[in-house]
């Protein structure tokens, strides 16, 4: 099952590899996201350390839901996922093996990049380290729970939109686990139950969401 | 009977601006929705009317 | 046993559940009338003015239900999407398909009305407090399903699709419930929530029970009768359908 995923993975890699626009631009989307906070609330320094935790989350959350339609759609398109469903390899593990590579494409650049988007919100190191924890154990997630609603939309009329839609309030959880954490860390509550949390919601959202997510291809290509 | 008269029932104590709105929009939305169950209840028939009359005139 | 088991199969015939949903809405009707008149009855002539909140209270009598009954009927919804899923019986779908619409109402009516109560006791429209945070995260989850419905063409795989949306929401709505309780709490503790209901007389409490009874009866009434429509949409090249009394009654 372990050599099926990583097989899965370093296919969809190599795809990425080939077209690197598409992986830039949900980057380039993250920082121009959290560019707009300020152009649209106003640039005072001490309001943007107090939101500056929250649109970084948004902005990743955003940013997450722009990669996920392609986790699945060009592989429906040309029949490949169809053959994949027929394979005798597991289809969970083949899932499992498409959202590592998403999260490795969409969602650990976010947090690499989170420094610099601290920076233009003057967020301290601490905090900004903090932030970079929250988004390592939350995009994850958000990949899977992602996965599972692309899955459902294969084929679907109405696209994105429709994906963001059902998306949307199952990611809220990690969006206030993981903004909270580092909100409670700058009031002085501590972050530990936050983070642990954010932990749970992945190790539990891991056991299900690849097989889900492989129960709702088989219903799409039906 | 705790009110003593119509206008302090319909007063609501002064909060009668919040009241019967809420109480309002319930029955109003309860009547849209059957309207709307029943009018599409009603054009899924006549659709169905409509063909069983042109099967037979074709007959 | 098999025999009785067989039995009740026969019921989950939209051929067979059709002229019975017929009958069994008129009942829930009168039903939905009587709980409702006298749970309005108790709530607006007998239980007392609040201490606190004076006359406005009396808005919990419509706003308490229609909450209940938009989670209720969530799980519901989810509960038969489920059977539809996993026995593949299409009358399970179409009760899901049914109940889908009313649900999203009473979400929009719980808002609604949470909006009414807020404002005279809180001073603004909106409150970000937990219970109405959560509800309008429900609404959403109920326009999802709709939305997952309409978008996808074949019925069946329609069907499924939004069965384990309506599943993956069932298990994520206590998470959600819970994370927005844990927001809440650290950003404005206790002192604002519209859940801390003014301390409740038995006549108060006899008025939402009776009120949230009449709302389930509604429910059944509006969801069979929707379910009627969508058995004939998607039943109607079957036979039985083109034998359906109401459509002899055609006009030559």
């Amino acid at each position: 099952m372990i050599s099926v995923m990583i097989a899965s993975l370093h296919r969809d890699l190599l795809l990425v590899m080939r077209r690197k626009s598409e992986v830039l631009t949900a980057l380039f989307f993250f920082v121009i996201v959290t560019s707009l906070f300020p152009l649209g609330i106003g640039s005072d320094p001490g309001l943007l350390r107090k939101i500056a935790p929250g649109v970084i989350w948004v902005s990743a959350l955003l940013a997450t839901l722009l990669g996920l339609q392609r986790i699945l759609a060009s592989d429906y398109a040309d029949g490949t996922l169809e053959q994949m469903a027929l394979s005798p390899a597991p289809l969970s593990a083949i899932v499992a093996g498409k959202i590592l590579a998403h999260w490795l494409v969409c969602g650990l650049p976010l947090v690499v990049l989170a420094p610099v988007i601290g920076l233009q919100f003057d967020l301290g190191g601490s905090a900004v380290g903090l932030v970079m924890l929250t988004l390592l154990l939350g995009t994850p997630t958000l990949s899977m729970i992602g996965a599972v609603g692309a899955s459902l939309t294969l084929g679907a009329r109405g696209g994105g939109a429709l994906l963001s839609l059902l998306v949307l309030p199952l990611y809220i959880p990690v969006l206030i686990f993981g903004a909270g954490a580092v909100n409670a860390q700058i009031a002085g509550l501590g972050a530990e139950g936050h983070l642990s949390l954010l932990a749970a919601l992945l190790i539990f959202t891991a056991v299900f969401a690849p097989w889900v997510a492989a129960v709702s291809i088989r219903i799409s290509l039906e | 009977m705790i009110w003593d008269s119509l206008e302090q029932f319909l007063a609501m104590g002064g909060y009668a601006v919040y009241v019967w709105p809420s109480i309002g929009a319930c029955f109003l939305m309860g009547f849209v929705e059957l309207l709307m169950v029943r009018r599409r209840h009603n054009r899924i028939l006549r659709r169905l009317m409509q063909e069983m009359v042109a099967n037979e005139g074709r007959e | 046993m098999s025999g009785s088991v067989l039995h009740w199969f026969r019921f989950s015939s939209p051929a067979t559940f059709y002229p019975i949903a017929g009958r069994l809405i008129p009942v829930f009707w009168v039903l939905a009338a009587l709980f409702g008149a006298a749970g309005l009855w108790i709530g607006f002539f007998i239980a007392p003015t609040d201490a606190t909140q004076g006359e406005g209270y009396r808005i919990i009598f419509v706003h308490v239900p229609v909450s209940w009954m938009s989670m209720f009927l969530y799980l519901v919804m989810a509960i038969w999407a489920g059977i539809g899923l996993v026995l593949n019986t299409r009358l399970s779908s179409m009760m899901a398909q049914a109940l889908a619409p009313t649900g999203a109402l009473m979400a929009f009516l719980s808002l609604w009305t949470g909006a009414f109560w807020g404002k005279p006791m809180w001073g603004t429209w909106w409150v970000w407090d937990a219970r109405l945070t959560s509800e309008l995260i429900l609404l959403f989850l109920y326009l999802g399903f709709m939305a997952l419905q309409a978008s996808i063409d074949d019925p069946r795989r329609a069907d499924k699709a939004s069965a384990i949306l309506a599943l993956v929401g069932v298990v994520n709505l206590p998470i959600i419930y819970f994370s927005v309780i844990w927001w809440n709490t650290l950003h404005q503790g206790a002192s604002v929530s519209l859940t801390k209901a003014p301390s409740m007389a038995q006549t108060m409490l006899w008025g939402m029970l009776l009120m949230s009874l009449g709302y389930w009866m509604y429910s059944i009434a509006m969801a069979l009768t929707r379910l009627r429509a969508i058995i004939l949409e998607r039943e109607a090249h079957a036979d039985w359908v083109t034998r359906l009394p109401e459509l002899t009654k055609v006009p030559r």
